[in-house]
């Protein structure tokens, strides 16, 4: 379980003056968990909207088990199987929680215009099926009773695990997850890291930003620690929690 | 289509054919063929609007365009008039996609922008472009449409077949909706980076959405056109335009059941107030603003409420 899943070699994001990602290399080996520190405006999320195609890179490349996505569109990324959820929340507020999960399907399924203007018999099996794997995703988050609800009403937890099951449905190789315990009680985020285990015991591997630092430590096979778009610290978590640029890091931002 | 819809539709055919029998007044038939043309439209603009949330100000030019297609082809140049509504479908779907590639990149303001200006190039395309199409004064003489041998030569027949062309149109839109494509086209209007990232195509689909909305504005034109036999820019400009997405806003963005409702209200109220002579623009206007302050879901959400009300209660 050695392969190299993800390279990004020398990424960099600038918004006009401000450089948000500067000359970032980093790999992610398949099946582990990966996690990715460091203050707020480090340039975590924009290390993830770079590899999700949602921002252009101003230099460098990325590499998805093997091949350059560097320019490809969105949502050709999600289809090689990359999926994400965000830091603040990216819900279809007018769809049902399952019809959510349901878009999470879309890249695995074909029926297209024709087929659906014609409600053909092809399209009509495929609904099902889609309908009942998205069904399997919300009970694998713990969401199965809430599937006719609009996710709104949902708390903002399960929101947070409605997002999961939407990017699970997608099937990924690599899931992104930005801050995936941001406003979780202590009983949640077990759960949660719980959950993120149990992903990884499917086969998918895992990057992870967040800032509960025991759930990190807890449960990421390997830490990259950012700061002012520029990696400080990479390695396992008890050697990220001995250094000490990344001590004076967290230190001179409290 | 759920079984909601299905029964719906059902009890919307129902009515439609008891209708002609019941109101037997040509001028009340006739209204409503322009309630059915409108809606045809209106259903189209509602696919883009309401479940896409990609706004168009610029929707009478695919009218005009279906409109200007079969009037010049069938009064001038002796096309069969089939043959020119095909042709007229062809030509708004190609600039539909030709206008809907850049445009569609836009957002919020910027696309009501591009989509207005298109109307007003097309409106003005309409009135100067003389030799094709008559300039102001329009092209009169457009001979009547046949289907299967009859021809389509009195209100009530015409009622009959542009009501049939709106099931369909409505009966193939609901199909859309409760799909994979309808899905993933109301998650552009949720959340567009999201609907990326979950692998919708959404440039791809804006743009086929916007040729779909198109094409029924082309087919209305054309249904149009071969009912009053006769036309001129001025149904094609840019009040039409804004009176379409008013009808989608007044009868509820959320369901193309609403776009219709919106037809009809927006088609018939100016008949009945005609009887107000001054006062007429000021209750329109009035009433307009009253479902807008008390239904913000419009008309159809309105209904909506007061049917689950009712059924709580049974
Ligand atoms: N779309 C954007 N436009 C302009 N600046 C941005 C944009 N996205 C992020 N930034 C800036 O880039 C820096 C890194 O942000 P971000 O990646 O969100 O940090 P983090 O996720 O580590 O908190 C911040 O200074 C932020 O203000
Ligand atoms: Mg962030």
């Amino acid at each position: 379980m050695d392969n190299v899943i993800l390279h990004a070699s020398k990424i960099k994001k600038t918004f006009g003056g401000l450089v948000a990602v500067s000359d970032l290399d980093f790999t992610v080996r398949e099946g582990r968990i990966k996690a990715i520190i460091g203050p707020n405006g480090a340039g975590k999320t924009t290390v993830f909207n770079l590899i999700t195609g949602i921002l252009q890179p101003t230099g460098g490349e990325i590499q998805f088990q093997g091949n350059s996505i560097t320019r490809l569109k969105s949502y050709r990324i999600s289809s090689l199987g990359i999926s994400r959820t965000f830091q603040n929340v990216q819900l279809f507020s007018n769809m049902s929680v399952i019809e959510n999960v349901m878009i999470g399907r879309h890249p695995r399924t074909s029926s297209g215009i024709m087929s659906s203007i014609l409600s053909l018999p092809k399209k009509r099996k495929e609904e099902k099926e889609v309908r009942k794997r998205a069904m399997e995703y919300l009970e694998f988050v713990g969401l199965g009773d809430r599937f006719d609800e609009s996710p709104e009403n949902l708390p903002f937890g399960k929101q947070r695990l409605l997002e999961i099951a939407r990017a699970m449905a997608t099937e990924p190789r690599l899931l992104l997850l930005d801050e995936p315990a941001s406003g979780l009680n202590t009983k949640e985020t077990q759960n949660l890291a719980r959950l993120i285990t149990e992903i990884r015991g499917r086969g998918i591997t895992i990057l992870l930003v967040e800032h509960d630092m025991e759930l990190v430590m807890g449960i990421s096979d390997e830490i990259m620690v950012l700061n002012s778009g520029q990696k400080i610290a990479e390695g396992l978590p008890r050697e990220i929690q001995e250094n000490d640029e990344v001590i004076k890091a967290y230190l001179g931002e409290a | 289509m759920d079984k909601k819809n299905s029964l719906t539709l059902l009890i919307l055919t129902v009515c439609l054919v008891v209708f002609p029998f019941i109101v037997t007044n040509t001028y009340y038939i006739s209204t409503m063929v322009f309630v059915g043309i409108n809606g045809i439209i209106a259903i189209g603009l509602s696919l883009l609007m309401g479940c896409a949330g990609q706004i168009s100000i610029g929707h009478a030019a695919f009218f005009g365009l279906g409109a200007y297609t079969s009037a010049v082809l069938t009064a001038k140049l002796g096309f069969h008039p089939w043959c020119a509504f095909f042709l007229g479908i062809l030509l708004s779907s190609c600039i539909a996609l030709i206008i809907g590639i850049p445009s569609l990149k836009l957002k919020g303001h910027y696309l009501a922008m591009a989509t207005l200006g298109f109307g007003e190039i097309t409106y003005i395309v309409f009135n100067e472009l003389t030799d094709i199409t008559g300039g102001p004064s329009g092209i009169g003489g457009i001979p009547k449409i046949y289907l299967a041998g009859y021809a389509m030569n009195t209100d009530i027949k015409y009622y009959f077949f542009v009501w049939a062309f709106l099931l369909l149109i409505l009966t193939l839109s609901l199909n859309l909706i409760h799909s994979r494509i309808g899905r993933a086209l109301r998650s552009i209007h949720d959340s567009e980076v999201a609907a990326n990232a979950m692998g919708v195509n959404t440039s791809k689909l804006k743009i086929q959405v916007f040729m779909i909305s198109a094409v029924f504005g082309s087919v209305a034109g054309s249904l149009y056109t071969h009912y009053v036999t006769f036309v001129s820019p001025s149904s094609f400009g840019l009040f039409f335009s804004i009176l379409l997405v008013m009808m989608v806003v007044i009868g509820g963005m959320h369901s193309v059941w609403g776009a219709l409702i919106g037809a009809a209200l927006l088609t018939i109220l100016p008949e009945f107030l005609r009887a107000l002579k001054d006062f007429e623009i000021f209750v329109y206007g009035a009433v307009l603003l009253l479902i807008m302050i008390f239904l913000p879901r419009g008309l159809i959400g309105g209904l909506e409420y007061l049917f689950n009300r009712l059924i709580k209660k049974v």
